[in-house]
């Protein structure tokens, strides 16, 4: 993978991003949470070997936090789009 | 170790004709291992050899040492952060200065010492605190200043010109490099020799579990029925692990690093620098094997980049300008299954008879000799040795992580 695309600035090199790691969701009740729970949530990945919805950063473009699809064998990116939050 | 060579030449000692053979899958094994790196070999050796536990497959996928046990940069040392960290990977290291004995097959296992740069004063202090418990664990390791540096690599830049001048070292003699080749073959030779079956291009697909309990494993040559699977395959640790249901605090990165034509040796101690990212070795040959910190972003794609070759070249330079002549030879990556607290993880997991030995990240070669030893003592008798404990995986619920970043993300 040498471009990705930022939903704001279009193409760019790879260099320009910081990658942020996969997507998980967050505790709605963190302090419900039991001990197990919170290692679950900070530390426990499901680090597949297919393809992946992740974090990544334009740090050094517009700065938006953005997702994108991408297969971690291939490299491959499936595809890019803004992060909206959604009510579950 | 010359003598130990002329000795060896005269005892009519022979390589054998076949360091390891193949064989039919059978329908069930006492212990299935995952994964034919240095990890799953060695641990299938003191099996066979320590608890006479010889109904052992290591199922490969690919053919042995086709993942990071090949692609290693060879680092061996025990100048850790932590006293859990230093006591266990010393235990390693003294396994390796026996280790040719033992398999009867030379590992080259050369302890030219090894040596942290520090260029700040954040590294400093870091060096000072290993130095100390190095020490108090009885390992040979110890703060050293420029002068001492030059003596030791008469090459290096110790000149206040470099942007990152070089203010101290962390000085571990008994560091070196080893045969990375030699380890995972004659590992796999010495278990052959007592029985263990070694199955390449034989791939993991499915594990099967009945209440809670391991009861057989598919491959790609068929069902095998067996109560103990051993995860042994670093990268592709979370791949296995998924069969059975749990997670894994892991992230796959890969890792990448490179060697550069032979020179004349003029390099005799290992050299890294954390806060450049780089560490250098010369091997046998005159070659200069070189590499860096982990890739930007997780994969499980072993392809090389022109980004890292551009940043050690770089970083290099700033350590040895003499250098800049050089050419580089070839480039390789390996994939490196990255815990967050850079220790392994070792043991019994929430599934009966599912056990795991990974979370060796970039530093994991060194820690095949102990780590295929304490589990195979795990395995034969139930219980999790003392050395390992500190490793388990409930560690990170119970919040007794074991932090060796600073010791271990780039000096592998
Ligand atoms: C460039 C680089 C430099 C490094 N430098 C050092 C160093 O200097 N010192 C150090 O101590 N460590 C170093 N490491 C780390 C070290 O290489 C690893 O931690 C170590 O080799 C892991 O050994 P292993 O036997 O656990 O796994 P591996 O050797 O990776 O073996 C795992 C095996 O599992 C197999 N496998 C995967 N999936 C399946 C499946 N489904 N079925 C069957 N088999 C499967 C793979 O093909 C592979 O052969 C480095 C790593 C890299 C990439
Ligand atoms: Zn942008």
């Amino acid at each position: 993978m040498l471009l990705l695309t930022c939903p704001n600035c279009g193409d760019r090199n790879v260099s320009e991003f910081r990658f942020g790691g996969e997507l998980s969701s967050r505790p709605k009740d963190p302090s419900a949470l039991s001990d197990a729970e919170w290692a679950n949530y900070l530390y426990m990945r499901n680090n597949v070997m297919d393809a992946q919805t992740e974090w990544w950063h334009h740090n050094v473009g517009c700065g938006l936090w953005f997702l994108a699809e991408r297969h971690t064998r291939t490299n491959e990116v499936i595809k890019t789009y803004p992060y909206v939050k959604r009510e579950t | 170790m010359s003598i130990q060579l002329i000795r060896q030449a005269f005892n009519g000692n022979r390589p054998p004709q076949r360091m390891w053979h193949s064989h039919e899958l059978k329908e069930q094994y006492d212990v299935v291992i995952i994964g034919g790196g240095a990890h799953g070999l060695a641990c299938a050796y003191y099996l066979a050899k320590e608890h006479g536990i010889t109904d052992v497959a290591v199922l490969e996928k690919s053919y042995i040492g086709a993942g990071g046990s090949g692609r290693n940069t060879a680092i061996v040392r025990s100048n850790y952060l932590t006293p859990e960290g230093v006591r266990f990977y010393d235990e390693s290291v003294k396994i390796y200065e026996q280790l040719s004995d033992e398999l009867n097959f030379n590992v080259m296992f050369s302890q030219r010492g090894h040596l942290t740069l520090a260029h700040t004063d954040g590294g400093v202090n870091t060096m000072r605190r290993r130095a100390e418990v190095n020490q108090i664990e009885g390992v040979d390791s110890r703060l050293i200043f420029p002068d001492e540096i030059k003596n030791l690599c008469p090459y290096l830049d110790v000149s206040d010109h470099p942007r990152y001048p070089i203010l101290a070292a962390l000085y571990h003699p008994p560091g070196g490099i080893i045969r990375h080749d030699a380890v995972v073959w004659g590992y796999a030779h010495q278990a052959d020799v007592r029985g263990v079956h070694i199955h390449q291009n034989t791939e993991v697909t499915g594990i099967k579990v009945k209440r809670g309990k391991v009861t057989g494993v598919e491959t790609t040559r068929g069902h095998i029925k067996t109560g103990t699977v051993l995860n042994a395959t670093a990268g592709w640790a979370s791949t296995i692990t998924s069969m059975v249901g749990i997670n894994l605090p892991l992230t796959t990165i890969p890792l990448q690093a490179c060697v550069t034509e032979p020179l004349k040796p003029f390099l005799d101690v290992v050299v890294v620098s954390g806060s450049l990212h780089v560490y250098i070795s010369q091997t046998d040959r005159g070659e200069l094997v070189m590499g860096a910190s982990v890739d930007p972003f997780s994969s499980y794609s072993m392809a090389g980049s022109l980004t890292f070759l551009e940043g050690i070249a770089g970083h290099v330079l700033e350590l040895f300008p003499s250098l800049s002549h050089v050419r580089i030879l070839r480039q390789w990556a390996g994939i490196c299954e990255m815990p967050p607290d850079y220790s392994p993880i070792m043991g019994f997991t929430p599934v009966d008879g599912f056990l795991i030995d990974v979370g060796w990240g970039t530093y994991g070669f060194k820690a095949s000799p102990i780590a295929g030893k304490t589990l195979a003592e795990l395995i034969a008798t139930g219980k999790t040795p003392t050395l390992i404990a500190p490793f388990r995986l409930s560690r990170f619920e119970e919040n007794e992580l074991v932090g060796e970043k600073g010791a271990a993300a780039v000096g592998h």
